[in-house]
């Protein structure tokens, strides 16, 4: 496991909340930010703000400058050809609407096929039922195995020459299944399909690859892996991204504009219209910095462990269950859970009397949540700066929880 | 001292409405069905009401969600059974301002409700508390405009 220390780099967790010192396990909704973040916010905003690729002056130069910078942070951290292919975005969110958008509304017609699983983010499903919707395609779901994860042959049983896309998340942040996600884009390039990937899950946790995975896309979001909120990326294939049309247009992404007639600028600007998300992207850069700095294999081992103790110990309680594979391995640092007898929102409140902030309800996840037959869930999420004392604070927790109820 | 503040919000009648609610089930003669949930958390709510003579003749709930939203329909239910649909409506107001924190009439014998009016020191539990008498409003509201 990683080191105590590691927790002294967030200030917010040297706190007591109703009176018991801070237990945070809400890291999978937003991750807390260390102090070298907080930091890169503040010099970016007291000694260089200015808008980028414009002015001729020093301090848009350096705004300029480190925009960039992070832009290569982030090429790095996924392992990308080309700093072309890294768009800032708002969060994985804008990026999986921008890739059904302008990559879907160009290339699905009528009776082509979408395919996603239920286990998605609702982030990972609307887009597509709107485009789905909007031009005339089929929606269609990878069935989950009992234990909450994919099989391949259930993959290749959905997939088929007329799906156009597949889209899946790289973690569930729900049942923490981690999912085969360089196979299951082997099974859609074979039949001519893409490989979108919602990484918002993963890319706090993992080593991430795009040219081992071969995804075609990749979107995640910067405030869970240690970063500011309200910056994003989305990753997408140097060709695929050229042959794409931008969503929003105005200054910033233009070439060329005349009175009836416009050209864009090269990638990865003609995606981002606006003066872009510059103290974001120059956060995110410090919190990438940070995560490697610390290793993101210790990060994944550290986090199973954890989440293999948690559920050793609570299932040491009668009447909670687990929901998701059994084998830690087989997933990331996430718990969901409901313990018999109590509503996942009043365990939620007893825990935060308890200085213990977990989430409770259906985790933006409403099909999945029907496909496990409950209305709602407790989930606990662990990242770098838990620790062992957390998980016996949880199980403290739920034992009272459970008495409180009785 | 945090167990002190739980019982604040988990009075013992709360939890006797919780573990043993009124008027659960479905009417078979209602008049008025309203669904309603709690998109951010997943309560869900089925209300059946029978209306007549501008009276709330019986009234049943179905539903699914945390102690305070289901001991809060069962109190709702136990409430409006025999009043005036304009008085059903001036009570969910009652009781919106209640979860405010607003002083409320003392005139006004609320029965077993008041004791949601801890509630109020929660901010995040106040959706669960009002999602019933949001599902009345809107039935008795619609229903007493006719």
């Amino acid at each position: 496991m990683l080191s105590k220390e590691i927790r002294n780099h967030f200030p917010i967790l040297d706190q007591e909340i109703n009176g018991h010192p801070l237990v945070y396990l809400d890291s999978a909704a937003t991750s807390q930010k260390p102090q070298q973040v907080i930091d890169a916010l503040t010099k970016y905003y007291s000694e260089d703000n200015s808008n980028v690729h414009r002015g001729v002056h020093s301090l848009g130069n350096r705004a300029t400058e480190g925009y960039e910078n992070a832009r290569e942070k982030v090429r790095e951290f996924i392992n990308a050809k080309s700093t072309q292919e890294i768009i800032f975005m708002r969060g994985a969110t804008t990026a999986l609407n921008t890739v059904a958008q302008s990559y879907g509304r160009a290339n699905v017609g009528e009776g082509d096929e979408i395919v996603i699983t239920y286990m998605e983010h609702h982030s990972n499903i609307i887009p597509w039922q709107q485009l789905a919707k909007e031009k005339g395609a089929v929606l269609k779901y990878i069935d989950l195995e009992e234990d909450g994860t994919l099989s391949l042959d259930k993959v290749r049983e959905t997939v088929t020459d007329r799906t156009k896309i597949v889209s899946v998340m790289y973690v569930s942040n729900v049942l923490g299944t981690m999912n085969p996600i360089k196979e299951i884009a082997e099974i859609a390039h074979a039949n001519g399909a893409v490989m979108v990937v919602d990484g918002a899950q993963a890319a706090p946790h993992l080593k991430l690859d795009v040219q081992k995975l071969d995804c075609d896309f990749l979107a995640f979001s910067g405030h869970k892996m240690c970063g500011p909120t309200g910056i994003g990326v989305l990753y997408g294939k140097k060709e695929l991204l050229n042959q794409m049309d931008p969503i929003e247009f105005g200054g910033e992404m233009i070439d060329f504009v005349g009175l009836y007639d416009s050209t864009w600028k090269e990638l990865p600007w003609k995606f981002e219209g606006g003066t872009p998300i510059i103290a974001g992207a120059i956060g995110l850069g410090a919190a990438i910095d940070f995560l490697r700095e610390v290793g993101l294999d210790k990060i994944e081992r550290h986090e199973h462990e954890l989440a293999g103790l948690a559920m050793e110990k609570m299932s040491e309680i009668e009447g909670l269950q687990i929901y998701g594979p059994v084998d830690p391995k087989k997933r990331a640092g996430i718990v969901t859970f409901n313990l018999e007898g109590v509503h996942p929102h009043d365990l939620a409140t007893v825990l935060d009397m308890n200085g213990i902030a977990v989430r409770a309800g259906h985790h933006c996840a409403q099909p999945l949540m029907k496909w496990l037959d409950v209305s709602a869930t407790a989930r606990a999420s662990f990242y770098l700066y838990n620790t062992e004392d957390d998980v016996d604070r949880l199980v403290e927790g739920l034992r009272m929880a459970k008495e409180y109820f009785q | 001292m945090s167990i002190n503040k739980l019982d604040q919000l988990y009075r013992s009648v709360i939890m006797d409405h919780y573990k043993n609610p009124r008027n659960k089930g479905v009417l078979s003669d209602n008049n008025v069905t309203i669904d309603m949930n709690n998109p951010t958390c997943g309560d869900v709510i089925h209300l059946t009401l029978q209306v007549e003579d501008g009276v709330v003749q019986d009234a049943k709930f179905e539903g699914e969600g945390c102690s305070i939203s289901m001991a809060s329909a069962s109190m709702m239910t136990q409430l409006v059974k025999g009043k005036k649909t304009e008085d059903a409506v001036k009570y969910a107001h009652l009781f919106s301002d209640m979860m405010l924190g607003k002083d409320v009439d003392d005139s006004v014998d609320l029965g077993d409700i008041e004791a949601l009016s801890g509630v109020a020191k929660f901010p995040a539990r106040i959706k669960c508390a009002t999602l019933a008498w949001k599902a009345l409003e809107k039935g008795v509201g619609n229903e007493s405009e006719e």
